[in-house]
């Protein structure tokens, strides 16, 4: 990226940041089904599953609540991609001489902003909910470091379904598999108890390697091997989603 | 100097051919009408010459620069309103302005947005989210911000579609204005009064050619020479409409001229 390309990406992205200051219930949005899938998982259910040891339940079950307040966040950014598409400013832009990723970056840094104000919201509740941690400053730091690749390779998807939507219902609906996908993980219950061929895809998808090595490293152990296992995931993720993105970037402003 | 010259243009979408062989030439500091139904070509002719779209054969120059191996000078020296107002609705009026001014690294952004909304007769609305704005108010921060940086040549892409009277003829007076102040306009549109009330020269396009271009005057002499007939005239609905809901000296001006 050219000096240039990293200015207007930094406009942009003031631009779209502008937009989430002043409409903030879409970052409380984001928060409220996660956390209240927490405090009805915790206080609910929370007694009836088998609790792993003497942790509480809400140790166990943040790193899932994690995923899933992401997967809801950035339906959000395909949402505000279709809007700039179909309401003109995007063809507007084309016709600038301005580096042409940089307005998707500018989409992508903001989701990333976005959601970590929703994620920090939702880890305050979690504490008020009785959740601690053993973690040290570079565990937390490791832990950060994950949701933000999470949060840029589902962006990326985000952005896929975004360009491709054909209406503003179409733009957001990609979100419900990703928000469902913890549910057929580690996320709430351990794989064990599922039967075979369930658990077999619980084991191999990678939202049970990410929640696995949060939850390690919030538990201030060592995030062993599901660490590199949830990065390959997610980088591999992330790549297609990329490449695909600009495929029809370039394919719908024709150039 | 011409600001856009083209030659044997051609463009096809698949079995489509939709421009197909277009030649023009419009003068510097011109408004210059291209009049054509739906379909005939207006869009793609526009998105070519603002290198949003290639060429599958010809020659198309805008500003002393080739299309297809000058895109970013080309990109720099015009710019393109759509068919929609392609405007940030969450932002307010003077936001959008200086996104563009600085987008374009021009400074002093600020400076430049007071400009135009005092030039646009939005001063009163800077503040204001544009989601709370009419539709004329729309296009004209439309058109305003199409005029930042001041390129040589501004593409008007049918500006007054979907627009009310009023509305219309506001838009048409900026353009007025943007040409009086030097810059070259290049109009499409599909309604003939508006060619009319403001173009110097007019071209229509129809099937993938330019089937005739010139003056008004001249294309006046295609027809019969005229005849002196006694016709009642009664006043339009669009005169009544007017005179009852605007008094304003712009809109009289509008409509005299």
């Amino acid at each position: 990226m050219s000096i240039a390309a990293l200015q207007e990406t930094r406009i942009l992205t003031g631009r779209s940041l502008r937009h989430i200051l002043r409409s903030p219930d879409t970052i409380i949005t984001t928060a409220v089904t996660p956390i209240a899938m927490m405090l009805l998982f915790v206080f609910v259910f929370g007694g009836a599953l088998q609790s792993t040891g003497s942790e509480p339940y809400v140790n166990y079950l943040l790193p899932g609540i994690l995923l899933i307040t992401i997967a809801s966040g950035v339906a959000y950014t395909s949402y505000r991609l279709f809007l700039d598409l179909s309401d003109g400013l995007i063809p507007r832009l084309q016709t600038m001489p301005i580096s042409r990723s940089s307005i998707l970056w500018g989409h992508v840094l903001t989701s990333l902003a976005a959601n970590a104000a929703s994620l920090l919201i939702v880890v305050a509740v979690a504490f008020l909910c009785g959740f601690r941690s053993h973690a040290s400053f570079l565990a937390w730091l490791a832990v950060a470091g994950i949701l933000a690749v999470t949060t840029l390779s589902l962006t990326w998807i985000a952005v896929v379904a975004g360009l491709s939507a054909k209406s503003v219902d179409g733009a957001s609906a990609f979100s419900y598999p990703l928000i469902f996908l913890p549910f057929i993980s580690s996320a709430f219950v351990p794989t064990q108890s599922m039967p075979g061929p369930v658990a077999w895809f619980a084991q191999n998808q990678p939202v049970t390697a990410i929640v696995d090595s949060i939850r390690s490293l919030l538990d201030g152990q060592s995030a062993g091997g599901s660490i590199w296992i949830a990065l390959a995931w997610l980088v591999g993720l992330m790549g297609v989603a990329w490449v695909l993105s600009l495929v029809i970037y370039r394919k719908k402003i024709g150039a | 100097m011409n600001a856009v010259e083209v030659h044997s243009l051609h463009k096809s979408f698949n079995d489509l051919d939709v421009l197909r062989g277009v030649d023009l030439s419009i003068p510097s500091g011109s408004i210059y009408a291209l009049l054509g139904s739906n379909g005939a070509g207006k869009t793609t002719l526009v998105k070519i010459l603002s290198t949003v779209l290639k060429p599958d054969s010809g020659k198309a120059m805008v500003n002393g620069f080739n299309v297809s191996a000058e895109p970013a000078q080309v990109r720099a020296s015009l710019s393109v309103t759509g068919q929609f107002a392609a405007t940030d609705a969450v932002l307010t009026g003077r936001e959008n302005l200086e996104l563009i001014a600085r987008l374009r690294k021009l400074p002093h952004a600020g400076k430049i947005a007071d400009g135009l909304l005092e030039r646009f007769n939005l001063t009163d609305a800077a503040a204001r989210k544009v989601s709370t704005y009419s539709g004329g108010m729309r296009r004209r921060l439309d058109i305003a911000m199409s005029l930042v940086g001041d390129p040589l040549l501004v593409i008007l892409d049918e500006p007054t579609t979907g627009l009310d009277p009023q509305a219309r003829i506001q838009t048409w007076q900026s353009i007025k204005d943007l040409a009086a102040a030097g810059t070259t306009v290049l109009l499409t549109t599909q309604y003939l009064d508006e060619a009319e009330q403001l173009a110097d020269r007019i071209a229509i396009l129809h099937e993938g050619t330019i089937i005739q271009e010139g003056t008004l005057a001249e294309l006046r002499t295609l027809m019969p020479a005229p005849r002196v007939e006694q016709v009642v005239r009664q006043a339009t609905l669009e005169d009544i409409f007017l005179s009852l809901v605007s008094p304003s000296a712009n809109v009289e001006e509008g409509a005299q001229s």
